[in-house]
């Protein structure tokens, strides 16, 4: 296993707030993480260091071994950002905007027209390539900005919220991108706060709250943090619900609501348990519905605060 | 666990070759900028053009009478002509708003951070737009003049005084164009950064512009004598009309290298700290 970003005890505070409090993050070479937050947790800022914007107040942080700070062109050099907002210029076209990119990354004459020529239709951007940026759309420009990211072919990318703002299809159209550029080996850390996107992309999440890293590990292990799945069960009536509440054990009851929660892991054998015991003692369940932990529940857990749905 | 190694790719020494290479490219952005919207140039060409037939047809007699040694016959050409140089002097100050206003975009869109967060050296994106800036400068400098010549302004200057000419307007655009170029990064929003240079195209009237300086009250006049854009104006007018000429040129060159080098500098200074957001 190699890393590709490694990141060690990163300090950050801005006039006095700190905003990143000591976060330690590693991720190997190939992979994807995802950088999971809610708002202000530090996401942006831990991203804008790793690509050479802002210095940290302390900590290190290495990108292909290379320091952001002593090896800032080396990091450069490998490294490419997707930033929160399109950094398109939208005074010209989508291939000028390309053709730009490829100037600056020194690919010569004939490299950069072919690869923009290449990166056009791979991100079926050839109808609108001669268009001016204003009638663009959003997934359209968040497209093209992803595509001017890839023109030196990165083999580090930083994507701060990729999906922020786009609609369903569009953010379906990005997460296939994603899993292209992992196929051929890129590293991807991506900050998202949409837990289905983490859920949905990413080999390890970090969990950032605070400017700490709270929690990390697979999507798996991180929903196994937190406590199992449970059947809901709801009663037309408060007798029936004292009387299942006294039979089933460890069961949570809401009088207002005239709901029990019941610990399960959710197999059907103890779904069929329960209900033969309330069937046997003549009690009538009206409403039946059972729950997994998602990331939601971690996210809930974990941060103190609802996540938001993505 | 081991971690990855890949060869530093950016010497010192390649990195200096490649700033060149781009300053070329992010001045072929900026020139493309003007092809693509013309209405920018035409609105920086159109502003000076409207002022010089307003201040030539509607007040131009009146002004020209009192003007020393003019008496009312030919009071109008004899206000066209002095103030043709203040005009042209107004046109370059006019093309910072633009720069200012696209460098102030680059900023909020991002576009700046984009290109720091690539091996580019920080010259060169500033370059383009003070390279880019210059050009138009010089080009709108050149259409405003012609109009000048279309309604009766007769230079008498031979062809030494012309390439001075070019020069010394070209070095004014400049230095202008880096004073431009920090407004639009300092600037928080894009409506600020197209605000602030218009400070500048006020510099002509309260210099020697549209009337000499002796006729101003003691305490204008002495900022209208000490201020850069006089000795500007004042040195076009002698390469233009033969009027003399005195130390203006040394002051003209003077103040251009210190606004180019203190624009240059501020820019420099504010640009990373400014381009994140």
């Amino acid at each position: 296993m190699t890393t590709a970003i490694e990141v060690r005890a990163l300090r950050k505070s801005y006039g006095g707030t700190t905003v990143l409090d000591g976060v330690d993050l590693a991720v190997e070479a190939g992979t994807v993480t995802a950088l999971l937050g809610p708002n202000g947790a530090g996401k942006t800022t831990t991203v804008h260091i790793l690509s050479t914007l802002v210095r940290a107040d302390s900590g290190t942080a290495r990108v292909l071994g290379h320091d952001v700070v002593r090896e800032a062109d080396a990091v450069r050099a490998v490294i490419g950002l997707t930033g929160q907002f399109s950094a398109v210029d939208t005074l010209l076209t989508g291939e000028e905007n390309l053709l730009l990119m490829a100037r600056l990354r020194h690919l010569g004459a004939r490299r950069s027209r072919a690869r923009v020529a290449e990166l056009l239709e791979q991100f079926e951007l050839g109808d609108v390539a001669r268009k001016p940026l204003s009638t663009y759309s959003g997934g359209l420009q968040r497209r093209l900005d992803l595509a001017m990211t890839l023109v030196a072919t990165p083999r580090v990318i930083v994507l701060d919220e990729p999906t922020t703002g786009l609609d369903p299809r569009s953010r379906h159209a990005v997460w296939d991108i994603v899993r292209g550029l992992v196929r051929d080996g890129t590293t991807v850390l991506l900050t998202t706060q949409y837990l289905a996107e983490a859920d949905e992309l990413a080999d390890q999440i970090a969990l950032l709250d605070g400017g700490r890293i709270v929690a990390s590990g697979t999507p798996d292990e991180l929903k196994r943090r937190v406590p199992g799945g449970h059947i809901q069960l709801r009663f037309p009536t408060t007798g029936d619900l004292a009387t299942a509440a006294r039979m089933l054990d460890d069961s949570d009851r809401d009088d207002e609501l005239l709901t029990l929660s019941v610990p399960s892991r959710g197999g059907v054998d103890s779904l069929r348990a329960v209900l033969d015991r309330l069937d046997g003692a003549g009690v009538e369940v009206e409403e039946l519905s059972i729950h997994q932990p998602d990331l939601d529940d971690v996210f809930f857990a974990l941060t103190g605060q609802k996540g938001t749905e993505g | 666990m081991t971690t990855l190694t890949t060869p530093a790719p950016a010497s010192p020494r390649a990195h200096r070759s490649h700033a060149l290479a781009d300053s070329v490219t992010m001045l072929r952005r900026t020139l493309l900028h003007i092809v693509r919207y013309p209405g920018l140039s035409i609105f920086v060409i159109g502003g000076p053009v409207v002022l010089l037939l307003l201040f030539v047809f509607v007040f131009g007699g009146a002004l020209g009478a009192g003007l020393p040694g003019t008496g009312t016959v030919g009071a109008r050409a004899a206000y066209l002509a002095y103030v043709m140089p203040g005009i042209l002097l107004m046109t370059i100050a006019g093309t910072a708003g633009g720069t200012a206003t696209t460098v102030s975009m680059d900023m909020t869109q991002g576009i700046t951070a984009r290109l720091r967060t690539m091996a580019i050296s920080r010259g060169a994106v500033l370059a383009g737009h003070v390279l880019g800036n210059t050009i138009q400068a010089f080009i709108a400098v050149a259409f405003v003049l012609g109009v000048g010549v279309l309604i009766g302004f007769r230079p008498t200057a031979g062809p030494l005084q012309w390439l001075a000419l070019a020069g010394l307007l070209a070095v004014i655009a400049f230095a202008i164009s880096w004073l431009a170029v920090g407004m639009g990064i300092q600037s928080k929003t894009v409506e600020t950064a197209s605000n602030l240079p218009l400070l500048l195209t006020f510099l002509p009237f309260l210099g020697s512009g549209f009337a000499p300086t002796d006729s101003m009250p003691v305490w204008l006049q002495w900022f209208a004598q000490n201020q850069p854009f006089t000795p500007f104006i004042e040195t076009v007018r002698g390469l233009l009309l033969g009027t003399p000429l005195g130390v203006n040129p040394v002051l003209a060159l003077g103040w251009s290298a210190l606004i180019a080098l203190g624009g240059a500098v501020w820019s420099v200074a504010i640009y990373e700290r400014k381009s994140v957001r």
